[in-house]
């Protein structure tokens, strides 16, 4: 399973958020993508997830094998912690929920229902979906937000193992998490030069 | 696919989910009609098919909002976009869903709100028929508007705006089912219009669907 | 050099503008000529008296309402299939145009319909479609209104206007079958075109000619302006990040 990607540039709203992208990932290899805000970390996810369309270049992988979480848990409120899994585990035709549960520290928790959870609570649950889906390209944002160090560490430890079973994966972080073999990308590297309008609108006048 | 479905459904019944509300929205609008009206049993007999079919329309539009808008906020679209599934299927799926909780269940209570508005025996077959054959493409043309719109916030009156045009043929055959039925008229050609219309939002729908769905994930 | 190149902004800026002053003059000056025709030109109809001569206003606006609707449709997916940004925003021109030719249309119907049936309404099957056509603008516009980025706006609308073509059709069919079952043998039709001579039918259709030529005058106008507009807001975008 490898993830590569060539010369992408992505457009938000008519403007280039970074250009000429390029990298490639081989099985178990872990990216971790760092720029300030606005660089285009979730735009890039966006994009490798198939969600946002890239203006040029291309994008090698297979599509089946990707599972992406973005900034939201994706979390039923009215669902509880199991039934939330057991609805992920359809789509994705998989099972394994008590395993997936116990890894991610959420079997005492399983019968709660989604809004009496915390916001880490719902972060783990969030990416226990992400061991369920068994797809082997993890793309996913900010995945350490509102969790406490001894979760944080728990999940460095299921990417880790992720990526030791021969899985790929790209996360965008703040903090360093200790995983081996990962390698960092700064998108400010690949900012627009300005050099492209890439809106058909700036050019002309208005006559 | 399935699991979806099933997940839409267990939704719609649990607190907040508004499957009751439909029920209850169908119910006032009916006991509006005489309130409005007045009392007269030879009126109410004659409008009855149309109030019953616009009360219909009406109370299948308030749960429209809430198929993609609630899995739009808490990142479920984002994510299911990205599941194997396709968006054609999630459509089709939530479609069905709504339809399950929202024009089933007004179909069964239509005749109990028909004896009410004293409408004719003659038409109680037709009504059931046509609502059952009609309220189908009330929920595929309405999860179509229903994608076009989840981008938008507070985006409830916009909906309504969109989805009603698209209703009026339905509306027309639905009606026109009950309506010739209770004044000895055939009414098949008319259930047999419904019957197409309802096929053809079946057929189309989810794909158009799928369309609007991929321009409101960018 | 192919058609397409000028459904880039400059190119169609740079046409349109010395298109434009042409259009305008060719359109009023066939206006003013057709309606002098046939307001003061044309014999009064043997049962309706002047009366009928408001077909020279009524019968153009009716056409180019629906007109207008199919030049958005088509407008609409040359969008979506070759993503041309003039093509979305003329689309988006020509729905107020759309609008307001199906006002006129009604309005003048209402007018002519007070002294031919003695009612300014009637719940004709034409006379219902076009209040459904209304309806369907007055949805697509609103969905432009609604949407900020305009380029999502654009792909909406477009969608939005495929389907409502399609259901737009089949109202207008369904409309049919509707009022036969409510007023049998319609003792008011308005198939009016049928029974139009000779000295009625070539100012009518200098009148017609006249609307297609307004509707084009308009359509570049407004398009022009919502290329301004969004010339002027990329503008303000690209000083806001540059700092």
């Amino acid at each position: 399973m490898s993830l590569s990607v060539q010369n992408i540039s992505c457009l938000r709203a008519g403007r280039a958020i970074f250009e000429n992208l390029s990298f490639d990932l081989k099985k178990g290899d872990c990216l971790v993508l760092r720029g300030p805000n606005g660089s285009g970390k979730t735009t890039l996810l966006k994009t490798l997830a198939g969600i946002l369309p890239s203006a040029t270049g291309e994008i090698h992988c297979d599509p089946a094998q990707i599972s992406y979480a973005g900034h939201l848990d994706a979390i039923k409120a009215q669902l509880t912690v199991r039934e939330n899994l057991t609805f992920w585990a359809g789509i994705y035709d998989a099972g394994n929920l008590d395993r997936v549960l116990s890894e991610f520290d959420l079997t005492t928790l399983a019968d709660r229902y989604g809004q009496t959870l915390s916001a880490g609570q719902r972060r783990r649950l969030g990416l226990a979906r992400m061991i369920l889906t068994e797809c082997q390209i993890w793309l996913l944002d900010e995945p350490t937000n509102s969790l406490d160090a001894e979760h944080a560490a728990i999940f460095a430890k299921a990417v880790n193992k992720h990526c030791s079973n021969g899985g790929v994966a790209v996360l965008s972080s703040h903090i360093d998490l200790h995983i081996p073999n990962t390698q960092t990308l700064d998108l400010s590297d690949f900012a627009p030069t300005g050099a492209t309008e890439t809106d058909p609108f700036l050019q002309g006048g208005f006559s | 696919m399935k699991s979806l479905f099933l997940r839409d459904i267990k939704l719609a019944f649990r607190s907040g989910g508004g499957f009751g509300l439909t029920l209850a929205f169908f119910l006032i609008v009916i006991l509006f009609v005489p309130l409005g009206v007045g009392a007269d049993n030879a009126i109410l007999a004659r409008i009855a098919p149309g109030i019953l079919w616009i009360g219909a329309i009406l109370s299948c539009l308030l749960s429209l909002d809430r198929i993609f808008q609630l899995d739009f906020e808490d990142g479920t679209l984002e994510a299911l976009a990205t599941s194997p599934l396709p968006l054609e299927s999630i459509a089709a799926s939530k479609a069905a869903a709504h339809w399950i909780t929202t024009g089933l269940p007004l179909t069964i209570i239509a005749p109990l709100l028909a004896y009410l508005l004293q409408l004719p025996y003659a038409g109680y077959f037709w009504l059931i028929s046509s609502l059952l054959i009609g309220t189908p493409a009330l929920s595929f043309i309405g999860t179509f508007a229903a994608a076009v719109t989840v981008g938008v916030k507070r985006g409830g009156l916009l909906l309504s705006l969109l989805v009603l045009p698209l209703y009026i043929p339905t509306l027309i055959f639905g009606a026109q089912t009950v309506i010739r039925a209770t004044i000895s008229l055939n009414p098949m050609p008319a259930l047999l219009l419904t019957v197409g219309i309802s096929l053809f939002s079946i057929a189309l729908m989810p794909f158009a669907c799928a369309l609007a769905l991929k321009v409101n994930l960018k | 050099m192919s058609l397409w190149e000028y459904a880039n902004p400059v190119k169609f800026m740079a046409l349109s503008g010395r298109v434009l002053p042409v259009l305008t003059i060719m359109s009023a000056v066939l206006l003013v000529a057709g309606l002098i025709w046939g307001f003061f030109f044309t014999p009064d109809d043997y049962k309706q008296g002047s009366t009928v001569k408001i077909i020279f206003l009524h019968v153009p606006a009716a056409m180019m309402a629906i007109n207008a609707w199919v030049m958005m449709l088509v407008a609409s997916l040359i969008w979506l299939i070759r993503r041309h940004h003039v093509s979305a925003l003329a689309a988006k021109a020509a729905a107020p145009i759309g609008i307001t030719m199906t006002l006129i249309a009604i309005a003048t119907g209402a007018i002519w319909g007070k002294p031919t049936w003695g009612t300014y309404w009637e719940w004709d099957p034409r006379l219902t479609a076009f209040m459904i056509l209304l309806v369907f603008y007055l949805g697509y516009i609103a969905l432009w209104e609604a949407i900020e980025d305009k380029d999502t706006a654009a792909d909406l609308t477009s969608i939005l206007c495929m389907v409502g073509s399609v259901f737009a059709l089949l109202s207008r069919y369904a409309v049919n079958f509707w009022s036969q079952g409510l007023h049998q043998g319609a003792s008011l039709s308005l198939d009016k075109e049928q029974h139009v001579d000779n000295a009625f039918y070539f100012p009518l259709l200098v009148c017609i000619g006249a609307f297609i030529l307004l509707f084009f005058t308009l359509v570049l106008l407004r398009t022009r302006t919502e290329i301004r507009l969004r010339r002027a807001v990329a503008l303000a975008n690209r000083r806001n990040s540059h700092g």
